[in-house]
């Protein structure tokens, strides 16, 4: 049951009038209390930096960081299951005296749910960073960055738990601009200054959408407390103005396309851990605002299911075809959380679609497999990430061009990196293929409907699992295999423990989810049962979850007992080695190998009004022509032929406000006192 | 618990032999008297006493390739209903498994390939897997037509609807399932029209290329595997091809078995009387066949 403690006075009682020996009693109860312990830890995630900010010397800020980090996690995990687990909730009313109504935050099942990823990314990444970002080799930059991380995780935090229109703004804006800064980081170069820049703006024009939302809402509801499950009784219309403001505004965090321009270049040029938080946890933020906004409604049309079903099988088939033709591993990566946020919004359309035609199985399976994919996502796509850092720890570039042969030196970073590798791709055994499976199930049981128009969802699925194999393959096979294709590449050395430990964790993490899903769903089921309408209870995963065991046990014993056959008959028999068989060419360079880029081109071909590679040679001239250089950078189609044109349209129409902005800010403060006037003279 | 047991010798013991049916059946078109029919076997036993050469580039995934490959197949061969007898696993949702298992298989094939840093077969592989990925939605369009007809979700119940009444009354839709199924058998197991299983010394190669450089018993585990998969999708192909049942167990066997060799002979006869394709034209027959189980499907649907 919801219980509203006002915490300012329940201090101020404990402080003030109570006598010191139940002071004590008081403490220990409250730190039992689950939900104190996550707040708890919210509040050391924002403060695990700032000693950092002080300490400019050395890495004793950033080892307290981690430990703070650690802490957080240690604190918060355990009491975020085990309120899921027992369906406990609980909510705080601060006093903020400031006229946007009571400062409420709550911790039900959809927001605790959302805060595991949090919780469970935040400390591998600064965990990760004592190896990626040393104190010792960046030291300018490295408080910043641990600051802002901290307040990075902080801020989603309190978007999730944050009850009150204005305070989720302010959270929302604090956790948008930490981005920014963690993006940043490498300001020197202008390709990130740019993709800063593109993110900034994307990210503000979502949350005007958002602000139209929340006034919408306070039209409605004539406060910006958020409304009950299920207790928004709204006409149509205004109820559709509301989604589409939801959708737009959280679609563009999300990343759903085509309100995904940002999200590339962002996650590309963060630093990796960066990236991991952003894309293995922020995108999230999104889907939970969409979840949240729809748990307003009791029902709702059709329609809304339909488009989100649509859009996210759009995002997914369209974010990884444009992953497959990248040559860069970091964009790779960023495309392929575009699909896979894709899919999750589908997920979620089929869940709405089940809800509206009334179809509990449908509502069931749409809710869980979208929910058991955030889970997912946000354990194999960190781990890329990190294993991309390795990669790029080690060569210095992010091109997969230059790559090549890392796995004999880093066998570590390769083989965690082939185990992120097979889940993305969503093949069993790993977790990716359990919660796709669910998605599955719902898309083939509409087969049998009346009108299974949504069982077309399932060749789509199929394509895009095609296509993540083939971006997959590539990711790996190109970085980690093969021959070294620059000097760089020869010369790599293996990530330190501290990057290895968190990359294991998340591999083994995922691992677990595919072997023993009903662990994962365990966390899922509360949220599906709380936001799902009583009348539409499922009862749960439709196949024994003992399948998933016996199967994955069964190929990885498989495989290992034929391995270790195989290794002894071969060292029974005689044995040789040499070079690559090269088809009797007998001076193969590790240059002729297929490269990223072309082994991508097949299917780029394919899809070339998404994707189109710019190729550039230089001229070829006279009987002996010097050296030329061929570039080959893929490129977006949507963004170079749509949408750059528009605004750069759009940049001339409004070239003259940049009078406005002059670098002198005792002037912008008179904007902001006077906007302030003209508001209170309009609302008088 | 006989029928459990019989499914396992077919599946493991049956699979070589279909492919020396393909190399008689091509034999006798070409006018020559061919490998024995037990070739495959013996090139298997040789290859598991023969030497392994492994290429400097290579690291332990080069050697997990094969193994997990085989591994995967062996595992989907539990999945399929061979003829009129329920497969030894069967849930909701093992369809999904069966295709996802070969998917396991190709991902482990490809990236063992380009684990020798050969531009050859860094080549073969990103064929390999852009066919595959195209023609992954063939095979699930006709998945969701058969869950349309039978009103399941595990291969054994689908495959076992398919009787001589759903033939006279969606026979078309089936038919069309079945031209796109055959496409996809072609395609996944690298036979003409698609790929030439004899050659790899051409550019126009994809499967063949991707395993030049393994040797010894990881070659005969890589051939093994090969055959298993063509036997599995065949026995899929199969099911439905083969409405009927002969009323007792053991004759369904023996149906089985010889309409098993009788596919072996039209692949044969196909590989015989066709050309490779255009490298080009390879992804317009695979999005072709996808269309046709699309038609299946809407057939089925109206």
């Amino acid at each position: 049951m919801m219980k509203i403690v006002s915490l300012c006075s329940h201090w101020g009682e404990v402080s003030l009038s109570v006598p010191p020996s139940e002071r004590l009693a008081m403490f220990t109860e409250m730190v039992r209390d689950p939900a104190v312990l996550v707040i708890t830890a919210t509040i050391l995630a924002a403060c695990s930096g700032v000693p950092g900010l002080f300490l400019r010397h050395g890495p004793l800020g950033q080892r307290l960081a981690t430990a703070g980090a650690l802490a957080a996690s240690l604190l918060a995990l355990p009491a975020l299951v085990s309120m899921l687990a027992s369906g406990a909730r609980a909510g705080f009313v601060i006093d903020w005296n400031l006229p946007f109504g009571a400062c409420e935050i709550a911790l039900d099942p959809l927001s605790l749910f959302f805060l595991i990823p949090i919780f469970l990314v935040f400390p591998a990444g600064s965990l990760y960073a004592c190896g990626y970002w040393p104190a010792a080799s960046h030291r300018s930059s490295e408080p910043s960055v641990t600051f802002f991380y901290g307040l990075l995780c902080a801020a989603m935090a309190l978007v999730v738990v944050a009850r009150n229109g204005a305070l989720f703004m302010i959270a929302w804006e604090i956790m948008a601009l930490a981005g920014y800064f963690l993006l940043v980081t490498e300001h020197e170069e202008p390709e990130v200054r740019s993709a800063g820049t593109v993110y900034l703006i994307a990210s503000h024009i979502g949350a005007a959408s958002l602000l139209v939302l929340f006034s919408q809402l306070r039209l409605a509801t004539g406060s910006f407390l958020f409304p009950g499950t299920g207790s928004l009784q709204l006409a149509a219309a205004s109820a559709s103005l509301i989604f589409i403001a939801a959708v737009v505004g959280f679609g563009s965090k999300a990343g759903i396309m085509p309100l995904h321009i940002w999200l590339p270049s962002a996650h590309a040029n963060a630093p990796s851990h960066v990236s991991a938080l952003l894309s293995g946890v922020m995108l999230k933020i999104g889907i939970y605002g969409i979840l949240r906004v729809v748990s307003f409604f009791p029902g709702h049309p059709l329609w809304w299911g339909i488009l989100l079903v649509l859009a996210g099988l759009i995002s997914a088939l369209m974010g990884i075809c444009i992953a497959s033709a990248q040559k860069d591993i970091k964009r790779l990566l960023a495309y392929s959380s575009i699909e896979n946020l894709g899919i999750i919004t589908a997920g979620i359309g089929m869940a709405l679609v089940g809800q509206g035609t009334a179809n509990p199985r449908l509502a069931y399976l749409g809710l869980a497999g979208a929910l058991f994919h955030v889970l997912n996502h946000s354990l194999f796509k960190p781990l890329l990430f990190f294993a991309a850092g390795s990669v790029m720890h080690a060569t210095g570039t992010r091109d997969m061009d230059r790559m090549g042969g890392l796995a004999a030196r880093m066998p570590w970073s390769a083989a965690l990196c082939l185990g992120g590798a097979v889940a993305i791709c969503g093949l069993p055994p790993f977790n990716g293929f359990a919660s796709e499976f669910l998605l599955y199930l719902g898309f083939f049981g509409e087969a049998r409907a009346p009108e299974p128009y949504l069982a077309l969802g399932a060749p789509v699925l199929a394509l895009v699992g095609g296509v993540a194999v083939i971006s997959f393959v590539k990711l790996f096979g190109i970085t980690f295999l093969g021959a070294p294709r620059s000097p760089e590449a020869a010369k790599v050395h293996e990530a330190p423990a501290a990057m290895l430990l968190p990359m294991a964790l998340l591999a083994l993490l995922s691992l677990l989810g595919g072997l023993f899903p009903q662990l994962f769903l365990r966390l899922v089921h509360p949220v599906v049962s709380a936001v799902t309408p009583a009348t539409l209870r499922y009862p749960g995963l439709p196949v024994r979850a003992l399948w998933f065991a016996s199967l994955g046990g069964c190929v990885l014993v498989l495989a290992a007992a034929l391995f270790w056959y195989l290794r002894r008959r071969g060292s029974a028999l005689p044995a040789g080695s040499g070079p690559t068989w090269g088809c009797g060419y007998l001076r193969p360079t590790a240059r002729m190998q297929y490269t990223a880029s072309s082994f991508g081109d097949m299917l780029g071909s394919l899809a070339s009004p998404l994707i189109r590679a710019r190729i550039t040679v230089g001229g070829i001239a006279g009987v002996a022509p010097a050296a030329v250089r061929l570039s080959y950078i893929p490129e977006e189609t949507i963004l170079y032929r749509v949408i750059q044109p528009v605004f750069s349209v759009v940049g001339i129409g409004f070239a003259f406000i940049r009078r406005l902005q002059h670098g002198e800010v005792q002037i912008y403060i008179l904007y902001i006192f006077a906007t302030l006037f003209l508001l209170m003279f309009w609302v008088e | 618990m006989i029928d459990t047991l019989l499914h396992m010798v077919l599946v493991l013991a049956m699979p070589p032999l279909i492919l020396g049916v393909i190399g008689k059946t091509k034999a006798a078109f070409a006018g020559r008297v061919g490998a024995p029919f037990l070739q495959p076997y013996y090139d298997l036993s040789r290859l598991m006493r023969k030497g392994v050469v492994l290429s400097d580039t290579t690291t332990w995934i080069f050697r997990a390739g094969p193994v997990v490959t085989l591994a995967a197949t062996l595992f989907a061969a539990l999945l399929v209903p061979l003829g009129k007898h329920p497969a030894p696993i069967s849930f909701e949702g093992d369809m999904i498994l069966f295709a996802y298992l070969f998917a396991l298989g190709r991902f482990f094939t490809t990236v063992a390939a380009l684990d020798t840093g050969s531009a050859f077969e860094g080549m073969g592989a990103a064929r390999e897997v852009t066919f595959s990925c195209l023609a992954e939605p063939t095979l699930f369009f006709a998945l969701i037509t058969l869950t349309r007809l039978s009103g399941t979700m595990s291969l054994t119940p689908m495959l076992q609807h398919v009787t001589l009444s759903v033939w006279v009354s969606a026979g078309a839709a089936l038919l069309l399932m079945l031209a796109g199924l055959f496409v996809v058998l072609l395609a996944e197991n690298c036979r003409i029209p698609f790929d030439d299983p004899n050659t790899h010394l051409e550019l126009t190669m994809i499967h063949e290329v991707m395993v030049l450089d393994h040797s010894g018993p990881y070659f005969g585990c890589i051939l093994y595997g090969a055959a298993l998969k063509l036997y599995l999708l065949g026995a899929l192909f199969l099911n439905i091809a083969i409405p009927f049942t002969g009323g007792n167990g053991y004759l369904d066997w023996g149906i089985f078995a010889c309409s098993m060799l009788a596919l072996a002979v039209a692949i044969g006869v196909v590989e015989s009387v066709m050309a490779r394709l255009r490298l080009i034209r390879v992804p317009q027959l695979l999005v072709a066949a996808m269309i046709l189980t699309a038609f299946s499907l809407v057939l089925v649907v109206r």
